[in-house]
């Protein structure tokens, strides 16, 4: 029997098309166009000016705050503008413009794919490095990991979680980072129990990716008090709440975070860019992105530099076909569509997708059944049917008490829905209304 | 002799129960100040919270509790209201001046086009909790109408050809409620002058002009020029958009004629000028912008 976790969960269609094409590195983009709000928390602060020449590898912006993260340049070139670009969010939001010529690495960055295991930094260094080269959560919630790191006083961690689950339908970049990356995660996670003093770390795999829960397994041996699980495939699997409650069975409470119960969950990207980061000297400046969907012709995994316009990994990828209707960055449960395709990838940019004209249409909304569907799937066991009127009907208060809060948006509720109703549309509004009154009475 | 019976003890009965009737009600009685009630017969009872109270009751009761009136206004009712209920109160009445609400975006389909089509649900708190909006502009009108819902007077209407919400200058009582509603801060309630004349900036785009002025073609671009033009310092430019303070202006129209890309808008005046092209100019700007 294999392991998950307890409440509801949904399990569309996989579709992993790209899982057995290996990474290849995209070629660099004329123009890179790099937001310097990649993260959760506040936008970095540019510390470069127009004009300047900078190398690949080079701040460019540093993070404002506790909870921010530095920007580096992705390419060697000139700065030919610093002026709000239109990002993944939909809004123009400040981003630094080089023009790329050449690719010329800051002469720090070890530029060698050797695995190198040895550790010498202590924990401090470790995570002043980190801090320094900018990591945050590469799955998607692009939280900065140095804050993730600290823990608060009175609470102590006991173990990490390795988030190597990938439940998004499509999105094969964590998988074939497992495959082609294996032993250099693993040093990123010695390297993070160094760095938080934790003896103990689990690896969450899903049971649709047998050949990289078997090359961890057989990595994990020389490795002491790393332990990989095969999960049963369950969407939303790769929440933290909900993966630390199918490895460990541990309960997150409500409006808890992992680290209330001893846990802190990092992605296997971020792993693996944690130890570029220590090992090799590399600030996270490219990432693995899938660029996927049904109608593309070359579905593939690249290496890309962060600010690549999304339209050249289309383009690599085989062109964009005619009948698309939507260009989604994510995965097709969490992600979101693309304006246009002159977006640049981000730091928590995991997939590009391409749906057909005639999948992206929502269907027609009809009246809610009581069919109580959405609450049998709602992994965090609210009730969707409920949220969604009080929402519409502005009755903030009862949401709070129904605890719209611990809603993560995985949008299971809208997707098993036989009516078509935009639960989540209205609940995520909900929250946001919610979360201001919360913050106002502070 | 039965009928008698039935006569006696019922009789009994409902004297016994006035009785404890009376009594109940004595204990429990509470004292409402009588001129609640005068207050709220006075109040239009639109129950729309312009005031910032929920309802008219709520208002009222908040009057009679109050030492002065200060603060307290109706602005559906308006001065003739607030009067009436002063002489009731007998306080000093609050007077302001006449307010209307307006919509400070022409971004209609021809001036701003579409460049991405949102297909989710038609609210526009939604669709700003999103992104930035259908068209390049993500200051300006959204289109989905939730003005046009809240508004308890029904004077604000969508337009179809524009795909911007109309305020009926007649039944327009600046209750406010748009004001509150509108994600982007579109609405903004201006001084009333007589025959509804109106001057105002009809942008509240805050991009650089050269961004704005490709998105939009009536777009506010913070060229100054109506700052400068302006006898009265009522303009004041902030963030690449000029504003125009109601309270200031005395509708003398120079900014008008002034403004290269036609984003201040005058309503009410007797026709004086051929409107210039407007679309040409905007171009123009444009390419000697990039």
């Amino acid at each position: 029997m294999l392991k998950t976790f307890t409440r509801g969960g949904i399990h569309p269609p996989e579709e992993k098309l790209s899982a057995h094409t290996s990474i290849q590195s995209l070629p660099l983009p004329a123009i890179a166009i790099i937001p310097v709000a990649q993260h959760l928390g506040a936008p970095a602060k540019i510390e470069i000016n127009k004009g300047d020449v900078v190398k690949t590898g080079q701040l460019i912006a540093r993070g404002d705050g506790f909870v921010s993260a530095n920007v580096h340049a992705s390419v060697s070139g000139k700065v030919v503008k610093i002026e709000d670009v239109t990002d993944v969010s939909g809004y123009r939001k400040p981003a630094v413009i080089i023009e790329v010529s050449g690719d010329d690495w800051l002469e720090s960055i070890i530029r060698n794919e050797y695995l190198d295991s040895e550790i010498k930094l202590t924990g401090e260094e470790i995570l002043a490095r980190i801090t320094e080269s900018g990591i945050v959560g590469l799955g998607g919630a692009t939280f900065p990991s140095q804050v993730k790191m600290t823990i608060p006083r009175g609470k102590k961690v006991d173990c990490l979680v390795i988030n190597g689950v990938e439940c998004e339908p499509y999105l094969t970049a964590d998988h074939r980072l497992m495959i082609e990356k294996g032993a250099e995660i693993l040093v990123g996670i010695e390297l993070l129990k160094r760095a938080m003093n934790v003896n103990v770390a689990h690896i969450g795999i899903e049971n649709n990716k047998p050949d990289a829960i078997r090359l961890m397994h057989n990595l994990v041996m020389s490795h002491k008090g790393i332990e990989v699980h095969a999960l049963k495939i369950k969407y939303p699997q790769g929440a933290e709440k909900q993966l630390i409650k199918a490895i460990l069975n541990r309960e997150v409470p409500s409006g808890g975070l992992p680290v209330d119960v001893g846990v802190v969950a990092f992605n296997v990207g971020t792993v693996f860019a944690i130890y570029e980061a220590i090992q090799k000297n590399k600030p996270l400046f490219e990432r693995i992105v899938t660029v996927t969907g049904k109608s593309l012709r070359q579905p593939a995994n690249y290496k890309v530099r962060i600010g690549t316009p999304v339209s050249l990994l289309i383009q690599c990828a085989g062109g964009l076909p005619d009948n698309t209707g939507k260009i989604i960055c994510g995965g097709p449960m969490m992600g979101k569509t693309l304006i246009n395709a002159d977006v640049p990838i981000v730091k928590g940019s995991s997939g590009i997708l391409i749906i057909p004209s005639g999948e992206s249409n929502r269907k027609p909304v009809q009246p809610c059944v009581r069919c109580a569907k959405c609450v049998s799937v709602c992994p965090m066991g609210l009730e969707p049917y409920l949220l969604m009127p009080l929402s519409e009907q502005k009755i903030y208060d009862r949401l709070e008490t129904e605890h719209v809060m611990d809603c993560m948006e995985c949008g299971s509720c809208s997707y098993i829905c036989p009516a078509n109703r935009p639960l989540l549309d209205f609940i995520r509004l909900g929250k946001l209304q919610v979360g201001k009154i919360i913050r106002s009475r502070k | 002799m039965s009928i008698l019976y039935t006569i006696v003890s019922l009789s009994l009965l409902g004297a016994v129960s006035a009785l404890v009737l009376y009594f109940v009600a004595q204990k429990f009685k509470v004292f409402e100040d009588p001129r609640i009630d005068l207050v709220e017969a006075e109040l239009p009872a639109a129950n729309c919270g312009g005031c910032g109270y929920a309802g008219c009751r709520n208002l009222a009761e908040t009057m009679v509790k109050a030492e002065t009136l200060e603060g307290l206004y109706c602005p559906v009712g308006g001065n003739a209201v607030m009067a009436r209920i002063a002489a009731v109160l007998g306080r000093d009445a609050v007077a302001r001046e006449a307010r209307i609400a307006v919509l400070r975006c022409n971004g209609t389909c021809e001036f701003r086009p579409r460049i991405n089509q949102y297909d989710g649900v038609s609210s526009c708190v939604m669709v700003s909790a999103l992104y930035g909006g259908e068209t390049g502009c993500s200051y300006g009108c959204l289109g989905c109408g939730d003005c046009v819902a809240v508004c308890s007077f029904d004077a604000l209407h969508m337009d179809p050809f524009t795909g911007l919400p109309v305020v009926d200058d007649m039944k327009c009582t600046a209750c406010g409620s748009c004001v509150k509603t509108c994600p982007k801060n579109l609405f903004e309630l201006r001084k009333r002058w007589k025959g509804e004349k109106k001057i105002y900036v009809a942008c509240m785009n805050k991009d650089r002009g050269a961004i704005a002025g490709k998105n939009c073609k009536v777009a506010c671009i913070g060229c100054s020029k109506c700052f400068k033009v302006c006898p009265h310092e009522a303009i004041t430019i902030n963030n690449y958009l000029a504003f125009i303070d109601s309270d200031k202006c005395k509708l003398c129209r120079k900014c008008v004629t002034e403004c290269p890309t036609n984003s201040i808008i005058e309503f009410g005046f007797p026709i004086k000028k051929v409107i210039s092209e407007s679309s040409s100019l905007s171009t123009q700007l444009n390419q000697k912008e990039e």
